[in-house]
C-alpha cells in the first residue's frame, strides 16, 4: 500500500520477540526478576552522572521511525493540548514558564521490587537516547509527525522488576495547582492520570520521550519526561510524568472519568470506531490542506494489532 | 421599516462595524497566518460571530421595552442579515476548507453528527427569514411575517446546541451563550404569560 511509509520490513528477525518467550512472557519476567535479585548488587543505585543534564549527543536513529514529512517545529511546540497550562491550543506555550522542571523526581510504586523515588537523570541514564519519528493522532482528528528523542519504556520498566501481579502500569502528571493555571479548575481529574496494559507498556514502540527535534522537550510538550504511545489517541501519551505505579487492576484515566462514553481505556486509533460526536475516519495532518484517511492503529497495525487479537475493538474503544 | 433622519447616517456606520469581524480575520491572516490549524481557526471564528450577531438580534425587543428607544428597531434587519451572512461564511468554510467539497462526507456528517444536524438545520431555517427580510415581503405577509420570524427563537436554540455539542470539554463559552439566550427568551416568555393570565 503506497500510503504506508513505515519501515516495518526493516525489522530484523532478531528484533522480533521469540514466540516462546512472548507466550510465556509472565514466566520470563519472573525468571529475570529472580536472576537479578541473586546478583546481590543494589541494582536500584544506578551510576549517577552527578546531577548533570541528560546529554543529547549521539542520538541513535531507529528503524521504527517513519519517512513521512516532519511537522514544522513551530506547530509541534505551539499547537498543544496540555490543559494544566490552559485550554486553548496556544496556552501551553504561552504559559510554559509556569512549569518548573528542575529538579524532577519520579515515584515508582506498586507491584514491583524496586520501588522508590528517582531523579530524572538517574531514571534515564544509562539508556542510550534514540530518535523515534512517530505519527501522533489526536482524538480531535488532527495529527502530526514528531521526531521524538527518548528510550523504550520497556527497557526502563524492566529495571524496576515488575512482579507477575503487574498487569497494568499507571502514570500520573505533576500536580501543582499553585503554579499551573489550568489546574485551578477541575476541568479534568487532577493530577492527570493514564495507564497501559503491561504488554502495551513493554512494546518496543512505546517510549519515554525526553526531547524532540534533537533537543530537550519544551515545557508545553510535557517536559521533562512524557510517554509516547503512537498507535493510540494522543491523550494517552501522558506528559510531565511524576509517578509510575504497577497495578493488578486496570487504572482509571482522566479522560475516561471526564467522558466515559467518549474516551476509553484503550483508545486505539480506529477509523471504524467513531467518537460519539464526530467521525474518526479522517484526520487533518497539521501543515496540509486536504484531510487524509486515518489508518487503523495510526498505521502501526503490523506492530501492534496482535496485542488485541480476539478483542472487540468497538466495545474496548 | 420606518427610517428616521439619523438612521440614514447611522446605517452605513453600522454596516461597517458589522463587517469588522471579517476585517479582523483578514488582518490576523496577514499578521500571523492563523497558526497551526488555520481551517479550524476560520471555522470557529466565523461561527462565533454568527452566533453573537444572531443573539444581538434577539436583544432588540427587550432593549426597546426597557429603554423606550423605539428608533433602534430600524437597525435590527441589518443585524439579522449579517448574522445570516456570517452563517454563510461559516458554512462555506466548512464545505470548502474543512471538507473540500466532499459531499459524501458532508451528508454523512449532517445525518450522523448531532451537532452538525443542529447547525445545518439552523442554516436551513434562516433561509426563509433572509428571503422575507425585505420591505415588500413585510407588506405581502402582514401578520404572518411576525409569525414566520419567530422561527429565529428556534434557530438560536439550535445554534447554541450546535456549539455546545461540538466542544470537547470546555463548555464555559457555550454555557455563557445559553445563559444569554435563556435570558432573552425568558424575557419574552414572561411577558407572553403575563398577557395570557
Amino acid at each position: 500500500m503506497l500510503l504506508r511509509a513505515r519501515k516495518s520490513t526493516n525489522l530484523k528477525e532478531s528484533d522480533i520477540t521469540d514466540q516462546g518467550i512472548y507466550k510465556d512472557r509472565r514466566k520470563f519476567l519472573q525468571k529475570s526478576a529472580s536472576i537479578t535479585t541473586v546478583s546481590m548488587a543494589p541494582s536500584f543505585l544506578w551510576p549517577t552522572i552527578g546531577s548533570a543534564d541528560i546529554s543529547f549527543k549521539n542520538i541513535i536513529k531507529s528503524d521504527f521511525s517513519t519517512n513521512e514529512d516532519l511537522t514544522a517545529i513551530d506547530a509541534v511546540t505551539g499547537y498543544n493540548n496540555f490543559y494544566e497550562l490552559g485550554l486553548d491550543k496556544g496556552d501551553p506555550k504561552r504559559n510554559a514558564h509556569h512549569l518548573k522542571v528542575k529538579p524532577w523526581n519520579i515515584l515508582v510504586s506498586g507491584e514491583c521490587e524496586e520501588t522508590g523515588e528517582y531523579a530524572l537523570e538517574d531514571f534515564i541514564s544509562p539508556a542510550k537516547l534514540e530518535e523515534r519519528i512517530y505519527r501522533l493522532r489526536c482524538v480531535e482528528a488532527w495529527s502530526m509527525v514528531v521526531p521524538w528523542v527518548g528510550v523504550e519504556l520497556g527497557s526502563i520498566l524492566k529495571r524496576f522488576k515488575p512482579t507477575s501481579n503487574a498487569k497494568y502500569v499507571e502514570f500520573k502528571t505533576i500536580l501543582d495547582p499553585e503554579n499551573l493555571p489550568g489546574q485551578k479548575r477541575q476541568v479534568l481529574e487532577w493530577p492527570y492520570r493514564e495507564g497501559l496494559r503491561i504488554d502495551e507498556a513493554m512494546h518496543p514502540l512505546t517510549i519515554f520521550a525526553v526531547g524532540l527535534y534533537g533537543k530537550e522537550l519544551p515545557n508545553q510538550n510535557g517536559a521533562p519526561l512524557r510517554l509516547v504511545v503512537p498507535w493510540k489517541y494522543g491523550f494517552k501519551s501522558i506528559k510531565s510524568i511524576v509517578s509510575i505505579n504497577f497495578l493488578e487492576e486496570q487504572p482509571s484515566t482522566s479522560w475516561n472519568i471526564a467522558g466515559p462514553k467518549e474516551y476509553g481505556f484503550y483508545s486505539n486509533v480506529n477509523p471504524d470506531v467513531d467518537h460519539p460526536r464526530w467521525s474518526q475516519k479522517r484526520e487533518r495532518r497539521i501543515g496540509e490542506f486536504l484531510k487524509q484517511e486515518t489508518l487503523p492503529f495510526n498505521g502501526y497495525g503490523d506492530e501492534v494489532a496482535g496485542l488485541y487479537a480476539g478483542m472487540d475493538l468497538k466495545k474496548n474503544f | 421599516m420606518l427610517a428616521s433622519q439619523s438612521g440614514q447616517k447611522i446605517k452605513p456606520v453600522l454596516f461597517i462595524v458589522l463587517l469588522l469581524p471579517l476585517v479582523m480575520l483578514a488582518y490576523r491572516f496577514y499578521s500571523d497566518g492563523f497558526g497551526a490549524n488555520p481551517i479550524e481557526t476560520i471555522n470557529r471564528y466565523t461561527g462565533d460571530w454568527a452566533l453573537r450577531i444572531l443573539l444581538s438580534t434577539l436583544a432588540f425587543s427587550p432593549l426597546i421595552r426597557i429603554t423606550r428607544w423605539n428608533n433602534i428597531i430600524q437597525y435590527r434587519r441589518m443585524f439579522g442579515l449579517f448574522a445570516f451572512f456570517y452563517v454563510c461564511v461559516h458554512l462555506t468554510s466548512y464545505i470548502v476548507l474543512d471538507q473540500f467539497f466532499d459531499f459524501g462526507e458532508i451528508i454523512d456528517d449532517v445525518f450522523k453528527r448531532p451537532f452538525i444536524t443542529a447547525g445545518f438545520s439552523a442554516f436551513i431555517l434562516l433561509i426563509p427569514l433572509a428571503v422575507t427580510s425585505t420591505n415588500k415581503m413585510v407588506e405581502r405577509l402582514q401578520f404572518r411575517w411576525i409569525q414566520l420570524h419567530r422561527i429565529v427563537y428556534f434557530v438560536a436554540m439550535l445554534a447554541v446546541l450546535h456549539f455546545w455539542w461540538m466542544v470537547k470539554i470546555d463548555t464555559r463559552e457555550p454555557m455563557i451563550y445559553a445563559t444569554i439566550l435563556a435570558i432573552l427568551l425568558g424575557y419574552r416568555l414572561f411577558f407572553y404569560i403575563r398577557r395570557k393570565i
